[in-house]
């Protein structure tokens, strides 16, 4: 299923006011950081690979030279199953650990409602229905998972459900359905197994260094017939040094940019979501009202708050615009979303309102 | 010279095919939407006897109102057959303008909207309009998107190849639907 076309995707205006050119602007950018984030993670691999490469070109006909890249297939490949474990076992493990149950005869209005809200975005983003779980906890939040579009699951609290009009729960629906939509599930699974494999190598490596320096303290030997060769090209050196810095760096690198990604499909999935509903105000208002219900969601583990409408780790950090924020947060800050979410509305932000009224008439 | 022309025409042939085979997918999610407005309005259809058949106890005087969503419905079922989208639009625009003023009328009794059956009707009334309302823009969106495209330079060489003609849109007729909501205080 490919993504819908935009009418402007060649114009991605930084500050995009209508929500299609908000979604085109939102796609580039999160595409950049997935470019990056493949280019980072090659670099750790093949990398290695051309640094073995060009320390073994010089070597004797009967040694060891590196022809086939081994690093970056091996790590490449434990990403993959990394990958292929989670796709198996993620949506039906993120569900259970919730305590979610299915809604598959609605019992009563409540769920009546929410039944067919989910059914109507459905229709309007022209996706299949999703299956519907409640999950008993106070705390209004949701999220959607699943393998793809035609098998995908959406999630919504009891606390949400008591919270938001049928307007602001249909935007809510329609954010979730914007996920599926987007596949955003299958992507943010394989970012997660980018940085696991990385976090793992990175770990294993830094045990293996700590390890032989002290094996090396005693075989000095065959260190200084290496090191007499790789003198030859200081240019191996610059890339080594570099190299390793970067696997020192990776653990934190990989996990930035995969948040940054999370932070930038959320800005489109509100935009999918607007375009569902064609009716923005509802999903600023409810997530203004989720946003002032401050406790976290406890039943919902941090492994899946990237799937959720709103951080269920508390919304402390979300809520902080700024350097940290913009870094750490699977969510970018509430303020801003609502804004954003605003603009598409036609409607003035309360601040630039505050703005207004201090002006002489 | 010969390989260079032999590479531009395969070039011209891939996206030939392509642009070919992507306007085919695009009439037909055209046609599958179209499925989707049908399979709503069907539902509304369905759904009005039982509506009409609890607030008939209660609201006698208000025979036309009434009336009208019968006449309006059985005028709709006899066109939907037809399959011509501006028919279908006009009646069935008639049949959302004669439910809104029945649900209007509804409010206006509090111990008819009191009852529970009343309510869930309601709330099946509200998602099924919804649900069309949802499935036209989702259609007309589509619509839209294929027009677009079998019109654009270069996909409008194949357009003929492809038998795309343009789809006609889901356009609002009836004027009690365009009409601003009169507003008494």
């Amino acid at each position: 299923m490919s993504s819908p076309p935009i009418p402007d995707s060649r114009f991605p205006s930084a500050e995009g006011v209508d929500l299609f050119s908000q979604q085109a602007s939102n796609r580039l950018r999160s595409r950049l950081l997935i470019v990056g984030f493949i280019a980072f993670f090659a670099w750790l691999g093949f990398g290695g690979d051309w640094i073995l490469w060009q320390y073994t070109l010089q070597a004797p006909p009967d040694a060891y030279r590196h022809a086939f890249p081994f690093v970056g297939t091996g790590l490449t490949l434990l990403a993959s199953i990394g990958a292929l474990i989670a796709w198996h076992k993620g949506p039906e493990r993120v569900l259970w650990s919730a305590n979610a149950f299915e809604v598959v005869d609605p019992a009563n209005e409540q769920e009546r409602r929410l039944v067919n809200v989910v059914e109507e975005m459905a229709i309007a983003g022209g996706i299949p229905r999703p299956r519907i779980w409640i999950v008993p906890d106070d705390d209004p939040n949701a999220f959607a998972t699943g393998r793809d579009a035609a098998r995908s699951h959406v999630a919504v609290t009891a606390g949400l459900l008591e919270l938001l009009d049928r307007d602001e729960l249909q935007a809510v629906i329609a954010h979730e359905l914007g996920h599926v939509k987007n596949l955003d599930v299958r992507l943010m699974t394989l970012l997660a197994a980018l940085v696991g494999a990385v976090a793992l190598v990175s770990d294993f490596m830094g045990r293996v260094m700590r390890g032989g320096a002290r094996i090396r303290g005693g075989g000095g030997g065959s260190r200084s017939r290496s090191g007499g060769k790789k003198g030859g090209n200081p240019l191996i050196i610059v890339v080594l040094v570099l190299w390793i810095l970067s696997w020192i760096l990776a653990p934190i690198v990989t996990r930035l940019l995969a948040m940054g990604v999370s932070r930038k499909r959320e800005y489109l999935a509100d935009a999918m979501g607007a375009q569902f509903t064609r009716n923005p105000g509802a999903l600023a208002s409810a997530l203004q009202k989720i946003e002032h219900a401050d406790a976290p969601t406890t039943s919902i583990k941090s492994g899946s708050a990237h799937l959720c409408i709103a951080d269920p780790m508390g919304r402390r950090l979300t809520n902080r615009e700024g350097f940290f924020a913009d870094l750490f947060g699977t969510h970018p800050p509430m303020a801003i979303r609502v804004a954003k979410l605003k603009a598409m509305a036609y409607q003035p932000d309360v601040r630039r309102e505050m703005g207004e009224k201090l002006q002489p008439r | 010279m010969f390989i260079v022309l032999l590479i531009l025409t395969v070039l011209i042939v891939v996206w030939a095919v392509g642009a070919y085979n992507s306007l085919i997918a695009l009439k037909n999610s055209v046609a599958n939407a179209w499925k989707q407005i049908d399979v709503q309005l069907k539902r509304r259809h369905d759904l009005v006897p039982n509506l009409l058949a609890a607030v008939k106890g209660a609201m006698n005087f208000e025979r036309g109102t009434l009336e009208a969503v019968v006449a309006a419905r059985n005028q709709a079922i006899q066109v939907s057959s037809g399959g011509d989208v501006s028919k279908i639009a006009a009646v069935e625009g008639q049949l959302t303008g004669a439910l809104h003023r029945l649900l209007a009328v509804v409010e206006s009794y509090p111990q008819l909207k009191a009852t529970e059956n009343i309510g869930q009707l309601q709330e099946e009334l509200t998602s099924t309009e919804n649900k069309i309302a949802f499935a036209r823009q989702f259609y007309n969106d589509v619509v839209t998107q294929y027009n677009t495209k079998q019109r654009q330079v270069p996909t409008v060489f194949v357009a003929g190849m492809a038998g795309a003609t343009p789809a006609p849109l889901w356009e609002i007729t009836e004027e009690s639907e365009r009409a601003v909501p009169k507003v008494e205080l």
